[in-house]
């Protein structure tokens, strides 16, 4: 069959549909975003009857994704590093509870924080549920490993993470299929208090994890994931994870490197292959794709002298992400680093698009809160993050999504009044909609700005789960229906709007404004879309 | 056959058509190919670039080592030189030279274009113009990969025949814009 060339994230999803899920669960996150995008956009995932819409938040997808697992089919759900954060507690209880049918958890990290507010490494929250960890090296096994993990998930009753980075994500190579195989059948649990976490039996289903270790670790030495190269030299040896591993080989090519290499890409780590590349080495160098977490196990505290060099040491560095040469210098070969760039190449942040209506909002809240002290606006994370830059230079938090309301709900409680969040449509139902209802039983002195552009932006345009339903939650919720206004933010209505807004920042208790105008991404989207539909 | 190729613009400038298109061909070829993208926030407005990788031989990494870059192929002036660092010895700039001023620190055109002319091999040209003339100002990016093509060492007529497959189902007026505007730039480029 011809190779397929596919993106990291969309090797992840082909396999999937593949290797028989009945379901993907996801909210959009870079660098995650493609995978459950590929299986929407699948003719094949289509015909298949594969469900694939966008959940509400991480968590929400997380538990549906255990669902469909406790009924026996086969489930994945996917999400940005720190989505998992969000979804930290089915996760973590969903080692304990173990699975039914095979269930993924793709977690994508980031490191380097090209489009993140950090960059945690998910293989800790992996290790910390005690689960096995997969970390493709490229395209392929990103592919291969989505077959394997649902093996040993429906073997081992357990969930499997996949962890892949940006660079994996969002670099295409060929592909070459395995042979598809037929979802399962509706089918309970042997057991049918194996999902019950009362204590008693949470004791005894910990405890058959713990048993278990053992033979995630055999997996680990088996599979053959990870791989053990010999080489001649060794007065170093180089234990590379995931896209460590390609920077180091691009170094030395089809000569092959001359030390030996412990490629690692499977969790837990193989502790016999570790003893045998350090018993026989005299150094060991570390090239771990995000914290220096084998590293870590490796030093530990009582260290016997054996000579460990990488993010610790600062043999590599220890933040962000590597990169062939960062590779080159820590194995002391030349830096190929070409010409500086001229001193005249200036900064190209990102900015909000001509016709945003975010920039209009800005412009109306902007000019509102000059009569007050600055400091007073706490925003989230989505395209309007982007406020915090000049000309707007309007926001003071972003955090983490739905932190806006909240923290302006604590700001105003310490004495800031008025205090304003600024927050998405989409980011609102993620999890703004529960720290609106703290406001509202508190009465807190806060003047909440949903933005509503119709879409999950930032991400590219995804289906919005708070779609026409704003006012009716805010009012479910409990705010004053005279203070929930909608506003169109256009120029022509400036004067208009900042009356609107003066008169609810004045009011001591909860107002909502929204400024409701779709994205200009999307709508300009749409229209070709009409258009590429009239030529047909 | 090995090709390093940086693509280097600001995001919505089609730098991932002239990868698709390179792409396509270089896999009809038989080659491997790796092509790692921006996607998330820059996308924006902001600086993007991508590094597309050919080779008949494994490609580890996906990313090219600074200074082993065969080549910048850039949709404006001002990045193709933030890529320098990548850029081997031999390396060539092929770039538009319509600035792209979202910023408004953006040096004066003159220096940038002073800064490229300076540079050992680089060809600059004003691809808006020329993409005007063949049709449609949005091919700018196809006459920058025609300007690219005498270096790339894929056969033309295997580019336009990626042409063909991408925009096929666009219609004839598509395909037939973009394909005049790749032979534009490549003729310029073969002037030069």
């Amino acid at each position: 069959m011809q190779k397929l060339v596919l993106l990291g994230d969309e090797a992840i999803a082909q396999a999937a549909i593949d290797a028989g899920i009945s379901g993907i669960y996801a909210y959009p996150g870079t660098p995650s975003t493609e995978i459950t995008e590929y299986v929407q956009h699948s003719k094949e995932a289509k015909e298949k009857g594969i469900r694939s819409s966008w959940s509400a938040n991480e968590k929400t997808a997380m538990e549906a994704a255990l669902g469909m697992s406790y009924a026996g089919k086969r489930s994945m759900v996917c999400m940005k590093h720190v989505g998992l954060n969000v979804a930290a507690d089915p996760f973590v209880n969903s080692a304990i509870t173990g699975a039914n049918g095979g269930m993924i958890v793709v977690a994508a990290d980031d490191p380097s924080m090209h489009s993140s507010q950090n960059e945690q490494d998910s293989r800790f929250f992996g290790k910390f549920a005690m689960i096995p960890i997969l970390e493709p090296a490229n395209q392929q096994e990103a592919y291969d490993m989505v077959h394997y993990g649902y093996e040993i998930s429906e073997k081992y009753k357990i969930p499997v993470m996949l962890r892949i980075t940006t660079r994996l994500a969002h670099s295409r190579a060929g592909v070459s299929r395995k042979e598809q195989r037929p979802q399962n059948e509706l089918a309970l649990p042997k057991n049918l208090t194996q999902f019950v976490l009362l204590p008693a039996i949470a004791r005894r289903q910990y405890k058959d994890l713990l048993r278990n270790q053992e033979n995630f670790e055999m997996e680990s030495e088996t599979s053959g994931f990870n791989h053990y190269f010999d080489g001649k030299n060794k007065k170093l040896g180089i234990i590379a994870s995931g896209l460590g591993y390609n920077y180091l080989m691009e170094n030395f090519g089809d000569g092959g490197c001359p030390y030996p290499v412990l490629k690692i890409s499977q969790y837990p780590v193989p502790v016999k292959m570790i003893n045998k590349i350090c018993g026989e080495c005299e150094e060991i160098l570390m090239l771990e794709e995000g914290a220096p977490i084998i590293e870590e196990l490796l030093k530990g505290i009582l260290n016997n002298n054996l000579k460990i060099k990488g993010r610790l040491d600062g043999t590599v560095p220890r933040d962000g992400e590597l990169n062939p040469n960062i590779a080159a210098v820590a194995l002391g070969l030349t830096d190929t680093r070409g010409n500086d760039v001229p001193s005249l190449v200036v900064p190209r942040p990102p900015s909000l698009c001509a016709g945003c209506p975010h920039i209009d909002s800005y412009l109306d809240l902007k000019a509102v809160l000059a009569e007050y002290t600055p400091g007073r606006v706490f925003a989230d994370i989505g395209c309007y993050t982007l406020g915090a830059l000049p000309p707007y230079s309007t926001v003071n938090s972003t955090v983490d999504m739905g932190a806006s309301i909240t923290m302006a709900k604590g700001a105003s409680e310490a004495g800031l009044t008025p205090a304003v969040a600024v927050i998405g449509d989409s980011t609102f139902t993620h999890s703004g909609m529960t720290g609106l209802l703290d406001c509202v039983n508190d009465r807190s002195h806060v003047t909440i700005f949903i933005l509503d552009n119709a879409t999950t932006g930032m991400t590219g345009g995804q289906n919005s789960a708070a779609l026409g339903k704003i006012e009716d939650i805010c009012k479910g919720v409990g705010v004053e229906e005279e203070h929930i206004h909608v506003l169109n933010p256009m120029k022509r209505y400036h004067e208009e709007n900042m009356k609107i807004i003066q008169q609810e920042l004045a009011y001591e208790g909860v107002s909502v404004i929204i400024p409701r105008r779709e994205c200009i991404q999307t709508i300009g989207k749409k229209n070709k879309d009409k258009k590429a539909e009239v030529k047909k | 056959m090995k090709k390093d190729i940086i693509l280097a613009g600001v995001g919505g400038q089609g730098i991932l058509s002239i990868a698709s298109v390179i792409g396509i061909a270089a896999v009809n070829l038989g080659l491997n190919l790796k092509q790692a993208e921006v996607h998330g926030m820059s996308q924006r407005g902001g600086d993007v670039q991508s590094h597309l990788r050919l080779s008949d031989k494994i490609i580890y990494s996906d990313l090219i080592p600074y200074g082993k870059a065969d080549m910048i192929i850039s949709v404006e002036p001002m990045e193709s030189l933030r890529y320098l660092p990548y850029l081997s010895p031999d390396g060539w700039i092929i770039t538009n030279d319509k600035p792209f001023v979202n910023v408004s620190n953006y040096p004066p055109p003159e220096n940038v274009s002073n800064e490229l002319a300076a540079r050992k091999n680089s060809i600059s040209i004003d691809a808006d113009k020329i993409a005007k003339e063949a049709g449609s100002l949005r091919s700018a990016n196809m006459v920058i990969l025609g300007a690219s093509s005498p270096f790339l060492d894929i056969e033309y007529g295997k580019l336009e025949e990626a042409i063909r497959f991408i925009f096929g189902r666009k219609g004839d007026d598509v395909v037939n814009v973009n394909l005049k505007a790749m032979k534009a730039g490549r003729e310029i480029a073969e002037k030069r």
